[in-house]
């Protein structure tokens, strides 16, 4: 073999992609410490902690992720279940209708809801019909993390024990399924709030003021609190990642655990 | 369990009939998935194609449709593609450089951890906080305009402005980018290093290794990806909306203005427009299978 090095070419192409990744964050944090008097300070995120409308908006997102999350889980957990212990013939449908939210534009499907509920007044009058719309956004991520995480688990033989044992199919979801995916759900469960949390185009069309959208309102007015709720944004994102990497840590060990009882 | 079987090999009639209840059965536990999936997705972008061809009344017309070749709106369409052309392309080929350079050997592992787990990051960070993040930057102030104006090139001067096509397609690139870092790296990930031992045994040089094993492997992969940010940025509404506001010529916020305009209100035309981009969606995604399809006879 060849050099076990980087070459050049290599060191250029990382260099140029964290020099590309960084510098709008470091322009971003810059912008939102400056104070317009030649001097740096928090001046920006005061203006934005002490704006009521910043903390309304911030906790209608959050509700609006525990919503989708809710309803997330209850519909894909069985389902995702199923198809790993009896319906394996299901997958490359789901497989499919799974990744069209990936290549059908949001703005799309808000026309479409808009369009095709717009006489259901008390379904499309509410947020309900964003946590409703969101599920579908999140059904990309959602659905591959809680696959990967049933697929790890021998699912069959902890059914037939359970069955064995006179365990009823709610019961099995409730103290098998769910225990053993803590980790899978978690992740799905991170994931859907980082989506939910940073979606503005639904929720812009649709007319809610969710966090994205105050976000926007203050950029068209204020420059600087605008970067320091972009710092603020990015911050959150982080960490949601930071969870799912940590999360799927421990669901890989937890893997390593079982191959080596099996 | 023995009685079971007896009765059933007693009766063969009797036996398919339970195998078809079982099979029907097996189809319970994912009708509320299918059953969603249906009102939520299916069913509202399918009625967008006959929401196209209806008139306020209800009758039928192919005024919207023909609407969509006025120069303006076909204007809206082309700047939009270009720019998911532009940036997938962009972002691909420079994902598949960068994804290389941290996964081949001799890349400490830091750096794969670091750039893996900050793509995952970056790629979630689009929309409103990224279009304010490259105003900071190469906005009329920002700091890489005012560097660059320091050393004697100014943009601004130049005609660039971050709302022009360039600005836009430097700003997509930003989750583009990322985005083509974590999907592809597992492939490279994939590549066996004994392939290319095997190769080079063989007295393949570089070139032909890429040529002949590398591409071959990578390719179906690497064309997934490309039409999956495309997809991406021919459906960016917010990055452009907080970016530029409504001022910009393309698809998707010519679709929302007429949605939420009060000037430009007209929903039959918002479904003409939103079938317009399905149908460039469902024209991509035919090509992806074709090209698939010729990538698997290439790797025979």
């Amino acid at each position: 073999m060849k050099s076990r090095r980087l070459s050049v070419w290599n060191i250029t192409w990382l260099l140029f992609a964290a020099l590309y990744l960084l510098t709008p964050l470091w322009g971003t944090a810059e912008f939102s410490l400056e104070t317009g008097t030649g001097r740096y300070g928090f001046d920006a995120y005061r203006t934005i902690v002490h704006d009521p409308a910043f903390r309304d908006s911030l906790l209608f997102s959050l509700k609006l992720a525990l919503a989708t999350v809710t309803v997330s889980a209850t519909l894909l957990v069985p389902t995702v279940f199923w198809i790993n212990l009896r319906f394996e013939e299901f997958r490359p449908l789901i497989d499919f209708i799974a990744v069209l939210p990936l290549v059908v534009p949001p703005i799309i499907l808000t026309v479409g809801i808009l369009r095709l509920f717009h006489s259901v007044i008390w379904l499309i009058s509410g947020p309900q019909i964003l946590a409703l719309a969101y599920v579908v956004l999140a059904l990309p991520f959602t659905y591959r993390t809680l696959d990967a995480g049933m697929r790890a688990v021998d699912f069959r033989t902890l059914t037939e024990a359970a069955q064995s044992v006179g365990a009823s199919w709610p019961l099995i979801l409730l103290r098998v399924v769910i225990p053993n995916v803590r980790f899978a759900i978690l992740s799905a469960i991170l994931l859907t709030v980082t989506l939910v949390i940073g979606e503005f185009t639904m929720a812009s069309l649709m007319l809610f003021n969710t966090f994205p959208v105050y976000m926007e309102y203050i950029g068209e007015t204020k420059a600087n609190p605008a970067a320091a709720l972009a710092m603020i944004s990015f911050a959150f994102t982080w960490l949601t990642m930071l969870g799912v990497l940590l999360v799927g840590h421990g669901a890989a060990r937890r893997q390593i655990q079982i191959g080596g009882i099996r | 369990m023995v009685s079971v079987t007896q009765t059933r090999r007693d009766d063969p009639a009797r036996a398919s009939h339970d195998r078809h209840r079982a099979r029907t059965l097996r189809w319970i536990p994912v009708l509320p998935f299918l059953l969603y999936v249906t009102l939520f997705l299916l069913l509202p972008t399918l009625w967008l194609a006959g929401g196209a061809f209806k008139t306020n009344s209800g009758s039928y017309t192919l005024e919207h449709v023909r609407k969509l070749f006025d120069p303006q709106y076909l204007n809206a369409y082309l700047t939009s593609v270009k720019l998911g052309l532009v940036t997938a392309l962009g972002g691909g080929v420079s994902g598949i450089f960068v994804a290389y350079a941290m996964t081949r050997e001799g890349a400490p592992r830091w750096i794969r951890t670091t750039f893996t787990s900050f793509s995952a990051v970056a790629a979630h960070f689009a929309g409103v906080p990224l279009a304010f993040a490259f105003v900071a930057t190469l906005g009329s102030t920002g700091i890489v305009t005012v560097f660059l104006a320091h050393h004697g090139l100014n943009l601004y001067a130049r005609g660039f402005t971050l709302f022009s096509f360039a600005g836009l397609a430097l700003t997509y690139m930003y989750f583009q980018l990322p985005l083509m870092i974590l999907v592809i790296s597992p492939s490279f990930a994939g590549l066996r290093r004994e392939w290319r031992e095997a190769a080079s045994n063989l007295g393949a040089a570089p070139i032909h290794y890429w040529r002949w094993v590398g591409l071959p492997i990578l390719l179906p992969s690497f064309l997934a990806a490309l039409l999956l940010l495309f997809a991406n940025a021919l459906g960016a509404y917010a990055t452009p909306y907080a970016l530029a506001g409504a001022q910009i010529n393309l698809a998707t916020i010519v679709i929302g203005s007429q949605i939420s305009g009060e000037l430009t209100y007209d929903p039959q035309f918002a479904d003409a427009l939103a079938l317009g981009m399905m149908v460039i969606v469902a024209v991509c995604l035919a090509l992806y299978a074709l090209l698939q399809r010729r990538s698997a006879r290439w790797l025979r």
